[in-house]
This record gives structure tokens, C-alpha cells and sequence, in this order.
């Protein structure tokens, strides 16, 4: 394939100009945001780590269900998994709180493999229902978990917490005190890992694979008859999201250190603040979930002491989003301006083709 | 006088523009057909008239009522009934429910009822209680047809009615043609079959990529003509 | 003796989740629509009734009949003017819609009545019961059983014996072909959805006269609803009925055995379900 391309006249190019001004900018702003805790304070520091770990949850919903079609609102199911199993390698197995995190990430995937096997015996809306069962299944069987407080929750051991890795030398480096050291850690480990997210997706779906996945998406039956297996795309993305899910489930309550299963299986605080950010963002875009997590951001900031009006603000916002911008606004953004900062369209360039 | 009146229709499925300024008219208690080959825009032409495509108002009038923007169930009570190409029957509903649910829309009491179709085509009494879809291809046809002629429209539509059927089923359904017509409906017969069409129309209007190539009463028409309006060559 | 008590309270339990489910059946059978936010429409119904009751000082009973139109109504406005608008090939803005409208309903209750639990007031009738010889049978729960009876037999005749059932059933098979019968969709869409507020308002009585209810309590009624419908298969109502007596036996039997597994039996009896019958007990011939 490589081959042909190279002496063809044709040259079939995904990057844009845009796309190269964002790598540079990532670059930069990576750079900026690893350093950031040298002069920012604890409560930005904070925010941040919010901001990069919803981030990372909404990439992963909006690989499940932008580009894989599989509308879940249950991925509390694997937040809560995450959590549960770094609690669980923390107390029971006496496991450093970090590579703990490792063990959420894999506890997800192990469990998110009978779940897709019911949930994938239901269609459309009802795989919707079906995994939001399933995440109160795991839930309810959490709350029996004696050993892990049961249904009023436990808290990590204070000295889990303090002698976690790195945090000494943390603590030294930036001559913080230990608990500032710890969120600092959190921190680079949530911007490590919604980079990395970014990176790894914005990788699948310039990959062949990724193209097989837009045509499931589009088309079921004719990405069949092309060879595409769409049964296994579908396991596919159903297990990275979880996999990917579950850590950022564990590295939330490594930050948390409390934990209880109705704030790790919470319907609202990681599935439905998750879809809000990816609706009003731009579903099955890259960028959508950037900027739908600043949006998200913001109106919190602005509207969490209200209590339910806020809650009330958000669901109002994202059924007239959905109505009137369905694309969200970063489908707004490239309306207008056609611009892509990740493109993952492959475009054909060179040759005789004149342009249109 | 002209009672149903294309002028200038257009029409679009997204970029592709399958219609490119149809003019047809249908006279009072005329029956009128259309042929051409596949992808002409005969089709379309009738899910224009119907209101499943919709178009600019002027587009179409229907007794000096411009109905070319109208939805298919605002025109239906408005005496404009069509039997949609391939049947297209109702499978949760029996043969009775399918000619009964032809009646939905219907404003006033007319010609046609359940006793008049089950008399137009008598098989369909035996079969009243089966569901639609078990029926033959033919039978099928017929429900099509006594399910649009409930409404008791002034002006049925039938696209392909013969498509796919045996040349004996098509002389079967073709029979009730004439009899349609004396209940005073006008009809426009979308057909391939040129022969069948030839029969029972009182004019013609031959189709090539969306544009009417040709016009004439059968009588007035010979073979080269509508070879040439048909496949446009030797014109 | 305790277990047949069980049981009898269990399949009694199911008729109050098949009054949850039957909506929700209906809906779907009709334009394949599942509304997320039906759970928090049967506690809006609720606190509607319990709003009657208090300010008119009425009898549940007289004050869900005054509710009935008005959720009617409310069906009908939220499928014409929201709703139909979010209807296609694409499964997303339906569900992400009423997943929307369950968060602002949720927390519209939650401002407005505070999350307080309330109750229905009933009198006599919550501890009336009859004496069965073996057992004893609360009121309530057999009206309510007897209700959903009713229910599903009257959305059956509806569906099958009335000209509005077939433009509901010709609709659901092919939208375009039934406009061409002088049908508009919208319209037979927004019917279908006041008519299952009318049962969202009946299961909301009985919901509100047997327990407890606060505006968080919508999401789980909605689970059971739907673990009712897919255990019954889809499009069948008296399969709905059988789906909840399921969901109602579980529960009962696991809470009887330890009352902190109530639910999670019912969910655990859903998967086995799903399991060994994926397309549910009595599935459509054609789908």
C-alpha cells in the first residue's frame, strides 16, 4: 500500500494546517500544564485534575458512543469498578495507592467483558437501560462487600496515603506539604493520562481500525459486506472505554481517598455530567470534549451553589443543544470555519485533480 | 378543464436532482399514463403528486388548490389517493384492517366501501382475516389498490401496479381498471409496461431523466416515437 | 405457609411494576422510543396527585382522576413539540433528550417539594385486607394487580379492535405509507404518548398509596419498568405483565431471604432471563 502511494501522483494526506499549528500548541501547552505546579495554587491544581479526569471520561464515552454508535449510561460501572478494585489492592493486599490505579484500570476490563456479553444481547435504547442495570448490579454487590465498608464506604489508610510513591520527593522538590505533594502527583498522573487518551485515540481513529469504526457507525450492513467485523470493533471499543474508564475511576479516589459505592456507581456525577460534556462539546469529535469540559467547567463554577437549579440548568441545556446544534459547538465552530484540529478525514491531494 | 396541473416540478434527493420542470395535466374523469424506463423520475413524479416529497407550492395544484408543499396526509383528504409501488401493505394489519385503514383519512362518504372492493375483487373476502403480507403477490396488489380506492378519492395514483407480477395476475388486476374508472376517479398509471398502460390510458406521457420527452393519445402515437421518447435514440 | 404468602405478594408486586412498564411497552411498540425520564413522569404524576390531594383536600382516588388529563395533556405537548422532533435513523437525540429530561424533571421535583418523603394519605384502605383461609391479602396490592389487568386489557382492545389501534399499528410498521392513508404520524405519536400518561398517572396512585416517594426515586421505577418489558419481550403487553410478576417474585423472594438483596434479586432475575431468552418471554412473531 505504502508502495503504491509513494509512486502515485496522488498523495492521501489526513493533516491539515490547522492540525500542525495544534500539534505545536499541544506541545507547548503539555509543557506548560506538567510545570504548572511550580507556581499555580492548590486549588487550581484542583480544578485541574477535575477538568483532565472528566476530560478523560468523556473521550472514552465519546469513543463509545460518538464513534462506536454504543449509546452506555452505565460507564459509573467502571468508575465504581476502578475505584472498588484500587481500594481493594490498597486495604486487602497492602498495594501502594499508584500501582493500585493499574489494578482499577484491569478490574474494569475483567468486568466489562460479561457485561458487554448481556448488554450486546440488547439493541439501540435498550443497551442504553441494559448497562445502567448492570452498573447498579455492581453497585448493590459493592454494598455487600464487607471487608471494603459495605454500604456506608471506607476511606483509604491515612498511611496508604501519605507514604504514597513519589509524594516525599514531591514534597521536597516543590517544599509542599505532604498533602499538597499528593495532589500535585494526582495531577500529573490525570494530565499523563488524559494525554495519553487523546494520543491513543486520536491514533485508533487515523488507523485503519478507526476507519472500520466510522463505517460500523455509518453503515453496519455495508461495512460487513467490505470485510469489516463489526461484532469485534463493537468488543473492541466497549473494552478500551472500560479499561480506560476504570483507571480514571481509581486515579479519581486515590485523590478522594473516600469512597462509597453510591458516589462511585453515581449515575449523575459519571455518566451524566460525562454525556453533557460531550453533547455540548460536539459528539463524535475529538475537540468536542475539550471544550465541552471547559463549558461544563465553567457553568459549574458559576452555578454550583444553586444546588438543583444547576442540575436543571444542565439537563434544559442539553436537550436544546441536542435539538438545535446537534453537532455541539464545536460542530458550530467547524460549520463556520471548517477547521480540524484533529482530522481524521483522509483527503486525496496532488495529481490532476483539480479541487472543487 | 385541467383538474390536476404540474408546472415547472422540480425536485431533489439531496444534491441528485431527479425532476427538471414536469409539466403534466390530468383532466376531469381522464385516465392518463406514464412510462418510461428505470430512473426516468416516474417515481418520483408520483411521490411529488402525493405529498411524500414535497415542493413549492405553485408546483402542483389540485382543482386550482396549489398543493405542491402540502404532507401526503393533508392531500389525501383532499381526494388524492396512491397506490405506493411495491404494495407496500401493512404487516401488523389484516386484509379487512388494511382496506379499512384506507379509510382513515377519508372526509366524506363516496362510491367505495368494504363491500364494493371485496365485489372489485372477490378473492379478498376469502381472505379477509389474514394478515396482508401472507397474500400472494397479486392479492397483495389488489389490497394496495381497494385500500387507496377507500378513501374515495378523485384522483388515484398507481405506480407499477403490474411490477413483478405474472402476466395473467396483470390481466387480473388490469380488469378492474375500467371499473374504477366508471366509479368516476381519474387516474394517472405509472407503468413499464407499455402495452398495459397503452390500454387503459386516454393520453400518454413518456419520461427520459426526469423530463417528459413525449405526449399524445395512444392512438396518435407510433412505435419509433415512443422507442425514441423511451431510450432517446434515433429522435 | 410464609413462602406462599411470598409468593402471593410477589406476583401482586409485579402488577404495580407492569402498571410502571405498560407505557413504556406501549411507546416503544409504537415509534420505538424509549423515554428515559418515564420513571420521574410517574413520580411528577405522583407529587400531582399528592398536590390535589392536599390543596383540594380529595380523596387520592378523585384527585388522580383530575391528574389524568392534565399528564395527558403533558404527553401529549412534550411528543408533538419535543419529542417527534428528535424521531430518525439516529438513536442518540432521542435518548440523550430524555435523559436530559429526567436530570431537569428530577431536580424541577427536587426544588419544588424538597426531598422530603411523601406519602399518598389512604385511610382504611392501606391496612384493609381479606382473609384468604391460608392468607392474607392486602387491598391495595390487589387492586393494584387488578388494575394492570384492566390496563392491559383495555390497551389491547385499543390496539386490536379500535380504528385508532390500527393507525397506531399501521403507523408503527411504515410511517411514509400510513401518511399516504391521510394519517399524520406526529399526531398518532403524541396520542400514543398521552395515552401512556393516563397509566403513568394510574401506577403513580398506586405508587404513592403503598410507599414512600421522593423526587430521586424515578431512575429505579424506570429500570424496573424496562426489566419488565425486555423479561415479557418486546411489543407484547401481556408479556409485560408476566415480566413484572418476575421482577415482583424476585424481589419478594430475595428480600425474604435477606432484605438487603431485595433488588438486587430482581436485577440478578433479569439477567438470567436475558441469558436463556435473550428476545424475552414471548416474543413478536415478526420484528
Amino acid at each position: 500500500m505504502a508502495g503504491m502511494t509513494r509512486s502515485s501522483p496522488y498523495e492521501v494526506t489526513t493533516r491539515t494546517r490547522a492540525s500542525r499549528i495544534t500539534a505545536v500548541a499541544a506541545v507547548a501547552l503539555l509543557a506548560l500544564l506538567v510545570v504548572l505546579p511550580l507556581f499555580a495554587g492548590r486549588g487550581l491544581i484542583q480544578d485541574m485534575f477535575f477538568i483532565l479526569t472528566m476530560l478523560v471520561l468523556a473521550q472514552f464515552w465519546n469513543l463509545l458512543a460518538g464513534y462506536g454508535g454504543l449509546v452506555s449510561i452505565g460507564q459509573q460501572a467502571f468508575v465504581g469498578m476502578g475505584a472498588y478494585a484500587m481500594f481493594g489492592g490498597v486495604i486487602l493486599a497492602g498495594m501502594d495507592p499508584i500501582p493500585a490505579i493499574l489494578l482499577g484500570g484491569i478490574a474494569a476490563l475483567i468486568v466489562a467483558i460479561p457485561t458487554a456479553f448481556f448488554a450486546f444481547r440488547l439493541q439501540g435504547p435498550y443497551f442504553a437501560i441494559g448497562t445502567w442495570v448492570i452498573a447498579e448490579v455492581m453497585r448493590l454487590v459493592m454494598a455487600q462487600a464487607k471487608a471494603l465498608g459495605g454500604g456506608t464506604g471506607t476511606s483509604l489508610p491515612r498511611t496508604a496515603t501519605r507514604e504514597m510513591w513519589a509524594t516525599e520527593w514531591i514534597a521536597g522538590a516543590l517544599d509542599v506539604r505532604n498533602s499538597a505533594a499528593r495532589d500535585i502527583l494526582t495531577y500529573w498522573l490525570a494530565l499523563a493520562l488524559a494525554a495519553a487518551t487523546i494520543a491513543a485515540i486520536y491514533a485508533l481513529l487515523r488507523s485503519k481500525r478507526g476507519l472500520a469504526l466510522s463505517a460500523v457507525r455509518d453503515n453496519p450492513e455495508a461495512a460487513k459486506s467490505v470485510g469489516v467485523d463489526a461484532g469485534r470493533m463493537k468488543w473492541f471499543v466497549f473494552l478500551t472505554s472500560a479499561f480506560g474508564t476504570g483507571l480514571a475511576g481509581a486515579l479519581i479516589y486515590v485523590q478522594k481517598a473516600r469512597i462509597s459505592p453510591d458516589a462511585a456507581f453515581s449515575v449523575t456525577d459519571w455518566t451524566a455530567y460525562v454525556l453533557f460534556i460531550v453533547i455540548i462539546g460536539g459528539i463524535g469529535t475529538i475537540e468536542g470534549p475539550i471544550i465541552g469540559v471547559i463549558v461544563f467547567f465553567l457553568l459549574q463554577s458559576l452555578l454550583a451553589d444553586y444546588g438543583s437549579w444547576y442540575l436543571f440548568t444542565l439537563g434544559i441545556i442539553g436537550i436544546v443543544v441536542m435539538l438545535v446544534a446537534p453537532r455541539g459547538i464545536w460542530g458550530l465552530i467547524t460549520e463556520r470555519t471548517g477547521i480540524q484540529l484533529f482530522p481524521v478525514r483522509r483527503r486525496l491531494s496532488g495529481g490532476s485533480l483539480k479541487e472543487d | 378543464m385541467s383538474f390536476l396541473t404540474t408546472r415547472g416540478l422540480t425536485a431533489h434527493y439531496g444534491d441528485f436532482q431527479a425532476l427538471f420542470g414536469v409539466d403534466i395535466m390530468l383532466n376531469e374523469g381522464e385516465t392518463i399514463a406514464i412510462i418510461g424506463a428505470n430512473g426516468a423520475g416516474k417515481t418520483t413524479l408520483m411521490r411529488s403528486l402525493s405529498g411524500v416529497l414535497r415542493n413549492s407550492p405553485e408546483m402542483i395544484t389540485l382543482d386550482g388548490r396549489k398543493i405542491g408543499a402540502m404532507s401526503a396526509d393533508e392531500i389525501v383528504p383532499l381526494g388524492l389517493a396512491m397506490v405506493p409501488e411495491g404494495r407496500r401493505l401493512f404487516p401488523s394489519l389484516s386484509v379487512e384492517e388494511n382496506l379499512l385503514i384506507g379509510a382513515y383519512g377519508r372526509k366524506i362518504e363516496g362510491y367505495w366501501n368494504l363491500e364494493k372492493i371485496y365485489r372489485l375483487f372477490p378473492i379478498l373476502a376469502e381472505r379477509r382475516s389474514s394478515p396482508g403480507t401472507a397474500l400472494s403477490g397479486g392479492q397483495q396488489q389488489m389490497v394496495a389498490i381497494g385500500r387507496a380506492l377507500m378513501s374515495n378519492p378523485r384522483v388515484l395514483l398507481c405506480d407499477e401496479i403490474s411490477l413483478g407480477l405474472a402476466p395473467v395476475v396483470i390481466r387480473d388486476i388490469y380488469a378492474a381498471v375500467p371499473r374504477i374508472q366508471e366509479s368516476g376517479a381519474s387516474l394517472i398509471v405509472v407503468e413499464q409496461d407499455i402495452g398495459q398502460a397503452m390500454k387503459v390510458a386516454d393520453r400518454v406521457y413518456c419520461m427520459m431523466e426526469g423530463r417528459v420527452t413525449l405526449e399524445g393519445t395512444p392512438q396518435s402515437l407510433s412505435r419509433d416515437d415512443i422507442h425514441a421518447a423511451y431510450f432517446g435514440v434515433g429522435a | 405457609m410464609i413462602w406462599v404468602d411470598t409468593i402471593v405478594q410477589g406476583v401482586l408486586l409485579g402488577g404495580l411494576y407492569a402498571l410502571f412498564a405498560a407505557g413504556l411497552s406501549l411507546v416503544f411498540g409504537i415509534m420505538r422510543l424509549v423515554n428515559l425520564a418515564h420513571g420521574d413522569f410517574i413520580v411528577m404524576a405522583a407529587y400531582l396527585i399528592l398536590l390535589l390531594v392536599t390543596l383540594l383536600g380529595l380523596s387520592p382516588f378523585v384527585a388522580a382522576a383530575l391528574a389524568a388529563p392534565i399528564m395527558y395533556l403533558t404527553g401529549w405537548l412534550l411528543q408533538k413539540h419535543l419529542l417527534n422532533r428528535t424521531l430518525g435513523t439516529d438513536i442518540l437525540p432521542p435518548l440523550l433528550v430524555t435523559f436530559g429530561l429526567s436530570i431537569a424533571l428530577q431536580n424541577a421535583l427536587l426544588e419544588g417539594f424538597s426531598a422530603d418523603s411523601q406519602r399518598l394519605p389512604t385511610g382504611a384502605i392501606s391496612t384493609a385486607s381479606l382473609d384468604l383461609g391460608v392468607i392474607n391479602v392486602g387491598v391495595l396490592p390487589l387492586m393494584t394487580f387488578g388494575s394492570a389487568i384492566v390496563v392491559i386489557v383495555g390497551l389491547n382492545q385499543l390496539f386490536y379492535r379500535t380504528e385508532l389501534g390500527r393507525a397506531f399499528r399501521a403507523t408503527s410498521d411504515d410511517p411514509t405509507t400510513a401518511s399516504l392513508m391521510g394519517i399524520r404520524p406526529g399526531d398518532i405519536f403524541a396520542k400514543a404518548t398521552a395515552i401512556a400518561m393516563l397509566v403513568v398517572t394510574l401506577a403513580a396512585l398506586y405508587l404513592g398509596m403503598r410507599s414512600n416517594f421522593d423526587p430521586s426515586i424515578g431512575p429505579a421505577r424506570l429500570i424496573y419498568a424496562f426489566q419488565a418489558v425486555i423479561i415479557g419481550g418486546l411489543g407484547s403487553l401481556w408479556g409485560t405483565l408476566a415480566g413484572g410478576v418476575i421482577i415482583g417474585l424476585a424481589q419478594t423472594i430475595g428480600a425474604a431471604i435477606n432484605p438487603e438483596w431485595q433488588i438486587l434479586a430482581g436485577h440478578v432475575a433479569f439477567l438470567v432471563v436475558l441469558l436463556v431468552r435473550p428476545r424475552g418471554l414471548f416474543p413478536r412473531a415478526v420484528d
